[in-house]
């Protein structure tokens, strides 16, 4: 039932009985009308990833498959890009991920423990470049920087420009995760003669732990879809990610291959999905800036 | 055990706070003491420079007569129970309390011993030792915390507001465990609050700081019954010290129009149109319905029951005096009553300074058995 | 250390070092090599790529050619050039009827409603409804990008499908309308979770005391809760325009087409530079961009200073 629905209406000198059952029905009528119309909204767009897959013969309509079939996922061994761009996704969203967390964990521990001379002004120059600089915003340079540096066409080149992007955000929410952890915890520690690695190891650490899976996984997800910087930073098939091949897919000339891409689409969208769904119902997301999609 | 010893420490934070100012203090082998003061008055500050966890601008703190001010905290073998006791959300009971035995290396089967035998005389046994510090009630929680700082066997424990997270029925409960564990262990403690009912109750002795100074250094009894300056005399009792501005005149004094006596004792020491101020608490007065030639008299506007007495505000001139009636002679809303002070009771400020008016050794109060645990 | 210890009466410390203060026993040494690896990466592939971007816009630097080998400096003839560009004109408007579109009618709009509709709506119908809503932001963009092209296919796409069989070429007929409605499709998600945290943080005694006092629906929506979650709406607001502003994901639909009436300014810049390979030019205009962010981001900045 519509909160709407629900609200009581009890003004002195309202209308009678009969006129607030005609309103609230019209309400009602209204809101389940917006419900369908938004539902319907949301879910038609996503009914042919749903369905095109298992479908022997799909079409660009969406429709419960014509002649029901799982063929279309091994035929994808056929592909030589298909497979092997989810492999590349993977290792880009690992190793981002890896940088990631290594380098801005300590960085916001150190920024929450520590009164570094300028700490401030050094994290709202953190939080204005990440937001004022966007991958798009920079393509030309990025791509003469990764030019110079060697790295076109390379992993690395990709990892590199998607952590620096990621790196201030990931700064922050992880700050935020340690300063809502109380200072007696360490301080407490500190008197019982424990040392500083001792500390890190026995209790921040674990206390980090819940905040540290939310940053990995938000790295990965990011990673995981970004478009932009690997269609920019790779020239070679053999090790573009999912996101740029199945785009190659659809945007090259001829006849698409329906079969190809709905499958394929459904296998490169479904780990992001299910991780997402994962960590939101295990520890709730907090959202931040950064460089989604 | 050891004696805990601090000379001139300074702490000032940046921004210009001094929270600790030019601070001297001696604290007894086994003594169990109190830092008591309004939120902000640097005991925390203080308490934290013992353990070595603040840094001090200046001065020296010695514990068992050694230099340990530039030792780092886990050098001076004393415990601290934080405020929200600080147990590791991730540990286990067993697993917090003996913590500190894993700092020094002591194996896991005798960490698992030590935190059984601690825990159980804390009453923290069975199942609640595997346990997470989540799934307990606050009080056991609180137990938890002391069982950990008395798992590490310190010469010294440090207490900031221990008992400030639980509610009021717990914390009186725990203020007696305390008291008796403190007893039972002999340990030096230092023990900081706002709350001066519980410095009273548990203190041997106790400073009353103010603004990064002692403003009293005494016997809770002494600092109840003679409080040195009227910021001490305003903040300790549960019911507020009346502090009545008066002028001294022909061995007397005059308060809102109204003619008092002096006590004996401070009439010497006073002069004829100086200015003071009267500290009376509303225990140490009586209330009369008939007329009393040597008291203060006004219309009674507000009537507090406080079980046992009634808290009496009486209109006298311009000051609102308070005073306590026993349960048979409470007066009714608007009755004209006669307030008799307690001349033995009644305390001489001078308006000037706050300070208490100078009294020899010779205090009248020095038959009262109150004072009997000072020493 | 501090100016204020030639004030204090009491004796000075020795000069060796004191026990450090703070939680922990890192020292500021520390600290700097805890953050250095950080800010290291930040420096050379963020910050640098942005300073670099200014200079680039200033010179006539190209891929191929003489001035890939010996780029020169001519100041602003880029930024005049852009100005002379008919086409970074219409890159211009139709980026902000995008932005405007999509982020502030679409995903706020859109997202506030659904947000408002589920507060203190529980059951299954709700829980499906925000699900779809949040996988649609979920899926990446270049497989949501097909799912539009498939939905308004003009011959097979569902859309037309549900409408009759109407057959209507949306891509080219309505192609900035097209981009608008994807985005507000995948990007609704971000308002409608934000807006609920915003709502779930007013007090619920807030509400109740208008209901007692007879407030419709309607008057404690606009007398209560859009003044309380002011803030939370326009830090939303910001965001999802800055990301809008440079949200390349157009291009996988239309590649800025037909006839420019989708080519945005990321797809602009993506055009002269990497197609085009004209980087200098295509650093001018990145430059633009980089001050309408810089913009957003100020007043985003100062909203949050100001709630905090
Ligand atoms: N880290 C700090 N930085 C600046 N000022 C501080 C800091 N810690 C405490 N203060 C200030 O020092 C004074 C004493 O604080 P504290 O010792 O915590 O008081 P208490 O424990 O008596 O309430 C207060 O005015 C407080 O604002
Ligand atoms: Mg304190």
């Amino acid at each position: 039932m519509g909160p709407d629905a629900a609200m009581p209406e009890t003004a002195p000198g309202a209308p009678s009985a009969a006129a607030i059952t005609a309103r609230r029905l019209v309400g009602r009528l209204a809101f389940y009308t917006f419900v369908v119309v938004v539902g319907a909204f949301f879910a038609l767009p996503m009914l042919w990833l749903a369905f095109a897959p298992f479908d022997a013969h799909p079409t660009l309509a969406a429709h419960p498959p014509t002649e029901f079939t799982l063929g279309n996922f091994p035929d994808l061994l056929k592909n030589p890009y298909a497979l092997p761009s989810l492999l590349n996704s993977l290792v880009l969203s690992l190793a981002t991920m890896a940088l990631v967390v290594a380098t801005a964990a300590p960085a916001a521990y150190a920024l929450s423990r520590v009164r570094i001379p300028g700490r401030d002004v050094l994290l709202y120059v953190l939080l204005l470049f990440s937001s004022v600089v966007s991958g798009t915003a920079a393509m030309v340079p990025i791509f003469l920087l990764v030019f110079e540096l060697g790295l076109i066409n390379t992993q690395a080149g990709v990892v590199l420009v998607l952590a620096g992007g990621l790196i201030p955000a990931g700064i922050f929410m992880l700050k935020d995760f340690v300063d809502s952890m109380p200072t007696s915890y360490e301080e407490s520690a500190r008197v019982f003669g424990a040392s500083p690695f001792q500390i890190l190891r026995d209790i921040v650490l674990p206390h980090a732990r819940p905040g540290l899976a939310v940053i990995g996984v938000w790295v990965f997800v990011n990673v995981w879809s970004n478009f932009l910087i690997p269609f920019i930073l790779t020239r070679d098939p053999g090790k573009m990610p999912a996101a740029v091949v199945i785009y190659n897919f659809y945007s090259e000339g001829g006849q698409a291959n329906l079969r190809l891409i709905s499958s394929f689409g459904l296998l490169y969208s479904i780990p992001v999905v299910v991780l997402y769904l994962v960590v939101n119902r295990r520890y709730g997301f907090r959202f931040y800036g950064g460089l989604k999609g | 055990m050891a004696d805990l010893e601090i000379r001139g420490l300074t702490r000032v934070f940046p921004g210009g706070v001094r929270a600790l100012d030019n601070l001297d203090l001696h604290i007894r082998d086994g003594e169990f003491f109190a830092l008591l003061g309004p939120s902000g008055c640097g005991k925390t500050t203080l308490l934290r420079s013992i353990a070595g966890l603040e840094r001090p601008d200046a001065g020296q703190i010695l514990i068992g007569g050694r230099d340990v001010t530039r030792l780092p905290p886990g050098a001076r073998d004393l415990a601290m129970v934080f405020q929200d006791y600080a147990l590791y959300p991730h540990m286990t009971v067993a697993e917090n309390i003996a913590y500190p035995l894993k700092i020094r290396r002591v194996g896991r089967k005798d960490r698992r011993q030590t935190a059984e035998s601690v825990g159980a005389s804390l009453q923290i046994k069975g199942g609640m030792l595997d346990r997470r510090p989540g799934q307990l009630s606050g009080g056991q929680q609180q137990r938890v915390a002391l069982a950990r700082a008395i798992a590490y066997r310190p010469r010294v424990f440090l207490f900031d507001e221990p008992l400030s997270n639980l509610d009021a029925r717990l914390r009186l409960e725990a203020r007696t465990f305390l008291k008796q564990l403190q007893r039972d262990l002999g340990v030096t403690t230092v023990y900081v609050t706002h709350d001066q009912a519980e410095a009273l109750a548990l203190a041997d002795r106790m400073a009353v700081m103010e603004r990064g100074h002692i403003r009293q250094l005494d016997t809770p009894s002494n600092c109840f019954l003679r409080p040195a300056n009227t910021f001490v005399a305003s903040f300790i009792g549960s019911t507020p010290m009346n502090l009545l501005s008066a002028t001294v005149r022909d061995g007397g004094c005059d308060v809102a129009g109204q003619r008092l006596a002096l006590p004996e004792i401070v009439r010497g020491q006073v002069q004829s149109g100086e200015a003071v101020v009267l500290g009376m608490r509303p225990e140490y007065a009586d209330v009369s319905l008939v007329e009393v030639p040597e008291g203060l008299s006004g219309p009674v506007r507000v009537l507090e029951n406080l079980g046992v007495d009634s808290l009496v505000t009486i209109e006298i001139g311009d000051l609102r005096v308070q005073a306590t009636t026993p349960e048979d002679c409470v007066p009714a809303l608007g009755d004209r009553v006669w307030l008799v002070p307690d001349q033995r009771r009644l305390l001489v400020y001078r308006a000037d300074d706050g300070e208490r008016i100078a009294v020899g050794p010779a205090a009248p109060f020095a038959e009262t058995t109150v004072d009997a645990g000072s020493l | 250390m501090s100016p204020r210890e030639a004030e204090t009466p009491a004796p000075p410390l020795p000069a060796s070092a004191p026990p450090e203060a703070g939680a922990t026993a890192l020292r500021t040494r520390g600290a700097v090599a805890f953050i250095a690896p950080a800010l290291a990466l930040v420096a050379v592939f963020l910050i640098f790529p942005a300073l670099w971007t200014l200079y680039l816009g200033l010179t006539d630097y190209r891929l191929t050619g003489i001035q890939a080998a010996n780029p020169q400096f001519i100041g602003l003839d880029n930024y005049a050039a852009a100005l002379g560009d008919p086409r970074f004109g219409n890159s211009l408007w139709v980026t902000l009827v995008y932005v405007f579109g999509s982020a502030v009618i679409g995903q706020l709009g859109l997202g506030f409603t659904l947000a408002w509709i589920f507060r203190g709506w529980r059951g299954a119908s709700r829980t499906v409804l925000e699900i779809l809503v949040i996988v649609a932001w979920i899926i990446p963009s270049s497989v949501v990008a097909f799912l539009w092209i498939a939905f308004l296919d003009t011959h097979d796409g569902t859309l037309n499908a549900v409408l009759g069989n109407a057959d209507v070429p949306w891509l080219f007929s309505w192609p900035l309308l097209s981009i608008i409605v994807f985005n507000t499709w995948r990007g609704t998600a971000f308002s409608m979770l934000l807006c609920g945290g915003a709502l779930s943080t007013l007090p619920p005694s807030h509400l109740e005391t208008a209901r007692l006092a007879g407030a419709s629906s309607w008057q404690q929506l606009r007398d209560i809760v859009l003044p309380s979650i002011r803030g939370h709406l326009l830090t939303n607001l910001l965001l999802i325009s800055l990301w809008t502003f440079n949200d390349f994901s157009p291009y996988l639909i239309t590649a800025g087409g037909p006839n420019f009436g989708t080519e945005t300014l990321p797809i602009y810049i993506f055009r002269n530079a990497l197609t085009n390979f004209q980087l200098g030019y295509g650093a001018a205009i990145s430059a633009i961009l980089l001050v309408i962010n810089l913009v957003i981001a100020l007043v985003y900045l100062r909203v949050l200073r100001k709630r905090n």
